[in-house]
């Protein structure tokens, strides 16, 4: 379909340009173009065709665009003198960015730079933030997330940018609260601060932050050493609307009971693995945040529900996740008595849970949005009939592994939830039935119907045909389905963008062929589907240019031919697991000319000998983590895999006997339950 | 005066009018005996005479007065002491040393004579200018004083093996240290009495020959001074009940407490405690005790080496405090919001560490400068570990201090560690800048261009690291560490006042 539309813009193009012999483009003025550009979102394709249409609207395009997430550095420089605009510029997929490339950016985009974002890239010290400092006095936004390696210094570089206001330091290690302070002391404007997992980090460095940075809105101090001194400094702060501390270990009841003052402003607080409160703690925090909204106590085990009775009705919160805690059925009687305009519940992992606490919650909550019930085992089809004969307006329901209920109960929700989106029934007892009644919720986005052994195309093909919305499909171990079940799919949902078919072991190349027409699609797992050959992976590589990632892990007759497509077509790939599969030499070679490429699983390739993987390695500049059989450990030269490791890639040599044959997916449903048990 | 007279313990006999006006003074100066505290501060505040330890200073009295007591028909209350006394040899002491004492007692005497005289013969004079009276008469005092010591010590020496006992029953020598010059009668009297006493007969032929160590009496100033805020003796049972509620620090409503005032010289002495045998100096009589071992196996007599113990009977005494004497201070008495020092060792401390130059200086950091050379030793011990830096210089041993001064001002931050800026920031930093330059294939256009610019990163990043802690220590005196208040604790030694300045000013 897309392909034929593109061909009647062509060719209506084409019938202007005869009846005026002016290009047509001409008479648009900029206004009328980057009004167009500026909704011209959706595709990053749709942007490449606008600015081949001339060299005006190449112009137009380089002055318009505001944002870029460059794939490779090698042509960092050129992007950046045509799009001398950008200002935010997303480096992410650049896994080797070194001082000398930041300081080519800080001089080139130098003050329209706002925010840049380095998360996960290696290689550039604080040498390179400082330069950026200098020269982009501009910018409001940083991410330096998930370098360990890093330090304070980086942090004092961050600390010299004066408009800074949203920074991002997750995981680095090394970040002590020296660093911390200069970044409080150094960027009064600061709006949003996330040290999650900054280990350095004390109470005296938040402390500081905090009475420094009276603008902050979103604070992060998810496992750091904090205890209670720092929290009066943090409740002080006028404009706190978020506030995350989850596993902070150091934080206990007192922390809160004690608290003289609370945050007015705070809207969202987590305190999931915090796992010293309790329930006097959160009392407290309900009765001094009055406008909280959002509360995280997942895994917080000591926290018993029943303690939110002596709220009464002055609880504004909305949305509480309650995942993993003692959850029992007074305990939700009393939160549904207390927190009346709840939209949103987790309560997944809380083996507590049953029907009767179910039907109480939602008797009180008819206006419930999200509803998550994962792994409460004990919920039966009269929760379901609970659930779907009161919350219609539900958009949201996971309930993996309720292993108690009926195809009955599925049907229900096709029957009473239309609004649904998103819909989680992994290792459910779900039938035909329950599927096609699910054909009734238009509006599915995400249907993750893995592990349920009994459905068969005829419960998917009206999905197929009713929902064309979706998005997410996962038949992960859906035996029953063929390639008729995901024609059906292919036609019917050309918004499809991942689909998870491993160990669909009925799945053939023609399954491939239909998926090809949804070009959105960049996520395909096929793992263990024997029938599939290069053939379907050619066909998929050439049709679904987004492909992104892609799993063949077992997929023996997947063979260079593939490997060759998928290096011509696939130019977004950046994540293939190739374990098992017929690849040689040549194949993985071609591979590695995709520059894209990060993330390569390679265990049990028969065909590929040591010189050819090193080669490989080698040419793949972009490579940050390969996973590799350890017997290659003492085959490949140690220079060659330290040199590869300087470039930012990260070995991991797998110890992995040579599977032979797989046992049935009824085999492994019972062999996975049977470890549940246990 | 008359009442304190009249206190029991105290017998007054006519015969040794020395005796009575020691006696007298003492009283009225320092009602309630003195407690081991008092003695101390008074060892202290007596450090102006520069071969003369109030310790042996009062032993030296004690032992004066038990030689009256053996010479003349008066005793005193039955003492323990006099029997110890009448044991002692006669003849336990250095003729020489003692010879040289009284030389110098009996040059000391003829000035003040001529001086006396010069004051009469001029009285017409003088009536005109009151001033100079007023100097002359102070001069007097002054080297009235000069020979009563030096008299004193001189007697004590005779007597030395029962000093320590002697020293804590009889606190006569007060009186000395403190006359009220306010009190013009006093002075008066001080001048009318003396000279009769010196002139007693049996002690003339002491004063024979002169002493060399007539120099440090030449001072233009009285060398002793102090003051009685409240002229009458003070009432214990008022003492207690007034409390009027303006309370200082420690909840002394002004007047409960006796202020005294030394002189900058006394403050600035370097030794308090002399031997009487060889003159040699020490901070502490302990250490005198020590040292007077050798001089004698008298000395060795575990009377001799005992701690001079409270007076039992005499543990109520007015409360002391004392007052800076420099004009201005709020420490000195004048001051509108005088807050007193507690003991002779505030006053010293206090008076080198506000009002003296700071001599002593780190030999570490170079920087920083201390009066007191405890403050110096302590300051050493940590020089060097204070590893928390701001921005602006200023160091500190701890991070929360860090913190607290960063938190308190605008525009400073964090200083990283030198040591960790310079291995990262110059050394290796610099090989992975040029190792990228050289590794660098194409990915450039123009990697010339580039290569200068980030050569001059570099440069700019070491630059701004380098001089931020030189400069830094220029930026000190800007919070104005000069000027802080450490008075009110002159016992703690601040390396940086900032936490302290916000209540002082």
């Amino acid at each position: 379909m897309e392909p034929e539309k593109r061909m009647d813009k062509r060719i209506r193009v084409d019938l202007n340009l005869e009846q005026n012999p002016i290009s047509p483009f001409e008479s648009l003025s900029e206004e009328v173009l980057f009004l167009i550009l500026d909704l011209l979102n959706s595709n990053p394709l749709d942007r490449k065709s606008f600015s081949l249409v001339s060299r005006s609207f190449y112009k137009l395009e380089s002055c318009h665009r505001r944002w870029l997430t460059p794939l490779r550095l090698d042509l960092l420089p050129s992007i950046l003198t045509r799009y001398s605009s950008i200002s935010h510029l997303n480096l992410t997929l650049c896994s080797r960015l070194t001082d000398v490339t930041l300081a080519s950016i800080a001089s080139l985009l130098s003050s329209s730079l706002r925010s840049i974002n380095l998360s996960g890239s290696r290689s550039y010290t604080h040498k390179g933030i400082e330069c950026l400092a200098e020269k982009c006095f501009n910018l409001e936004e940083i991410d330096v997330s998930i370098r360990v390696d890093l330090g304070d210094e980086v942090a004092a570089a961050i600390g010299k940018m004066v408009k800074m206001e949203r920074v991002n330091m997750g995981r680095c290690k090394k970040v002590t609260d020296l660093g911390i302070g200069c970044i409080a002391a150094g960027c009064p404007n600061l709006k949003l601060l996330c040290v999650k997992g900054c280990v350095g980090v004390t109470d005296l460095g938040v402390k500081l932050v905090a009475v420094k940075c009276r603008k902050l809105q979103s604070l992060d101090v998810s496992f750091t050493m904090i205890t209670k001194k720092c929290l009066p400094a943090i409740m002080q702060l006028p404009n706190l609307e978020e506030f995350c501390m989850t596993g902070c270990l150091g934080i206990d009841n007192k922390a809160f009971v004690n608290l003289k003052q609370g945050c007015n402003s705070l809207q969202a607080l987590d305190m999931s693995n915090c796992e010293h409160m309790t329930d006097s703690g959160v009392l407290s925090i309900l009765q001094k945040c009055p406008n909280l909204y959002h509360l995280n106590l997942a895994s917080c085990s000591s926290v018993n529900v029943s303690i939110l009775s002596g709220l009464k009705s002055m609880c504004k919160l909305g949305s509480i996740k309650l995942d993993g805690c003692k959850v029992t059925a007074s305990g939700l009687k009393s939160l549904s008595n207390s927190c009346i305009s709840l939209k949103e519940l987790s309560l997944s992992k809380c083996p507590g849970v049953t029907d009767e606490g179910i039907s109480v919650i939602m008797a009180k909550h008819k206006d419930l949005v999200k509803l998550d019930v994962t792994c409460c085992r004990y919920i039966t089809d009269e929760s379901l009939s609970a659930i779907t004969s009161s919350c219609t307006s539900l958009v949201s329901l996971r309930m993996e592994s309720c292993t108690k209920l009926s195809s009955e109960g599925f049907r229900l929700i096709g029957q009473h939830c239309p609004k649904l989106e998103e819909l989680d029934l992994t290792d459910n007892d779900l039938d035909d039935e329950g599927l096609r009644s699910l054909a009734n919720c238009h509006n599915l986005v995400s249907l993750k119907i893995g592990i349920c052994l009994r459905i068969t195309d005829n419960g998917l093909i009206p999905i197929g045909q009713s929902c064309p919305r979706l998005r997410e499909l996962d038949l992960y171990r859906a035996i029953g389905i063929t390639d008729k079940g995901v024609s059906a799919i292919a036609d019917g949902c050309p918004h499809l963008e991942m689909i998870n078919m491993a160990y669909c072991t009925n799945i053939s190349d023609e399954s491939l062929k239909f998926l090809s027409k949804c070009s959105k699609l960049c996520i395909v797992e096929i793992r263990g589907c024997l029938q599939v050959s290069s053939v379907g992976i050619s066909v998929i590589a050439a049709g679904c240019r987004l492909l992104s990632k892609l799993d063949v892990k077992k997929c023996c007759e997947v063979n260079d031919a593939a490997m060759f497509s998928l290096a011509r077509y696939s130019h977004n790939l950046c994540q293939i697991h190739l374990s098992y599969c017929s690849v040689t030499d040549a194949g993985l070679l071609a591979l590695a000319c995709l520059g894209s490429l990060r993330n390569v699983t390679m265990l049990h390739l028969s065909g590929v000998s040591p010189k050819g993987l090193a080669t490989a390695l080698l040419m793949c500049h972009g490579l940050t983590k390969v996973k590799m059989h350890s017997s290659f450990k003492s085959s490949i030269p140690r220079a060659l895999i330290e040199h590869v490791e300087s470039r930012g890639c990260s070995f991991h040599w797998m110890y992995k006997p040579f599977q032979v044959d797989f046992e049935s997916s009824e085999l492994w449903k019972q062999q996975s339950h049977d470890l549940f048990v246990e | 005066m008359k009442q304190i007279i009249g206190e029991p313990g105290i017998d007054l006999s006519s015969d040794s009018k020395m005796d009575l006006k020691l006696t007298r003074n003492s009283e009225s100066f320092h009602k309630p005996n003195s407690s081991n505290h008092n003695l101390n501060s008074f060892n202290q505040a007596s450090q102006y005479f520069p071969n003369l330890s109030p310790t042996n200073f009062l032993s030296r009295a004690e032992n004066l007065q038990q030689n009256l007591k053996t010479k003349s028909t008066n005793s005193f209350e039955p003492n323990l002491n006099s029997g110890m006394a009448t044991q002692n040899p006669p003849l336990d002491w250095d003729p020489h040393a003692m010879l040289s004492n009284l030389s110098f007692l009996e040059q000391k005497i003829h000035e003040v004579q001529s001086l006396v005289q010069s004051i009469i013969d001029q009285q017409a004079e003088f009536s005109s200018r009151p001033s100079e009276l007023a100097t002359r008469q102070q001069l007097a005092t002054a080297d009235l004083t000069c020979i009563i010591i030096q008299l004193i010590s001189t007697a004590g020496s005779l007597l030395p093996s029962i000093k320590n006992t002697l020293l804590s029953n009889n606190p006569a020598l007060r009186q000395l240290v403190n006359p009220d010059f306010n009190n013009n009668l006093k002075c008066e009297g001080l001048i009318r009495n003396f000279p009769e006493t010196a002139r007693n007969s049996e002690y003339e032929d002491l004063l024979r020959n002169l002493d060399n160590e007539a120099d440090w009496m030449k001072e233009p100033n009285p060398p002793l001074q102090s003051d009685i805020v409240d002229a009458n003796p003070i009432d214990e049972h008022d003492l207690k009940e007034s409390d009027d509620g303006d309370a200082e620090r420690e909840h002394l409503p002004p007047g409960s407490y006796i202020v005294l005032q030394l002189e900058k010289e006394e403050i600035l002495a370097p030794h308090t405690h002399f031997c009487v045998i060889c003159g040699k100096g020490f901070k502490r009589d302990a250490n005198l005790r020590m040292h007077m071992r050798g001089h004698g196996d008298e000395y060795k007599t575990p009377a001799a080496l005992a701690k001079p113990s409270k007076e039992p009977g005499s543990d109520v005494h007015p409360v002391t405090r004392y007052s800076c004497p420099f004009a201005g201070c709020k420490r000195n008495k004048e001051h509108k919001k005088f807050q007193p020092l507690k003991t002779i060792l505030c006053v010293k401390n206090h008076y080198k560490r506000s009002h003296c130059d700071k001599s002593y200086t780190c030999s570490r950091c170079h920087a920083k400068k201390f009066s007191v050379i405890a403050d110096l030793k302590t300051h050493e011990k940590h020089c060097g570990r204070d590893k928390w830096q701001c921005s602006c210089g200023t160091t500190f041993s701890r991070k929360d201090k860090l913190f607290g001064h960063v938190a308190l001002f605008q525009g400073h931050t964090p200083a990283l560690p030198m040591d960790e800026v310079k291995a990262s920031g110059s050394g290796q930093g610099n090989d992975d800048m040029t190792e990228d330059l050289g590794g660098y294939n194409g990915n450039f256009a123009s990697e010339e261009c580039l290569t200068s610019m980030d050569v001059k990163g570099i440069d700019e990043s070491r630059a701004y690291f380098s001089p931020m802690n030189f400069d830094g220590f220029g930026a000190l005196d800007e919070f104005g560490r000069g000027g802080f208040d450490l008075e009110d604790n002159p016992f703690a030694f601040i390396p940086s006042g900032f936490s302290q300045r916000s209540g002082d000013s």
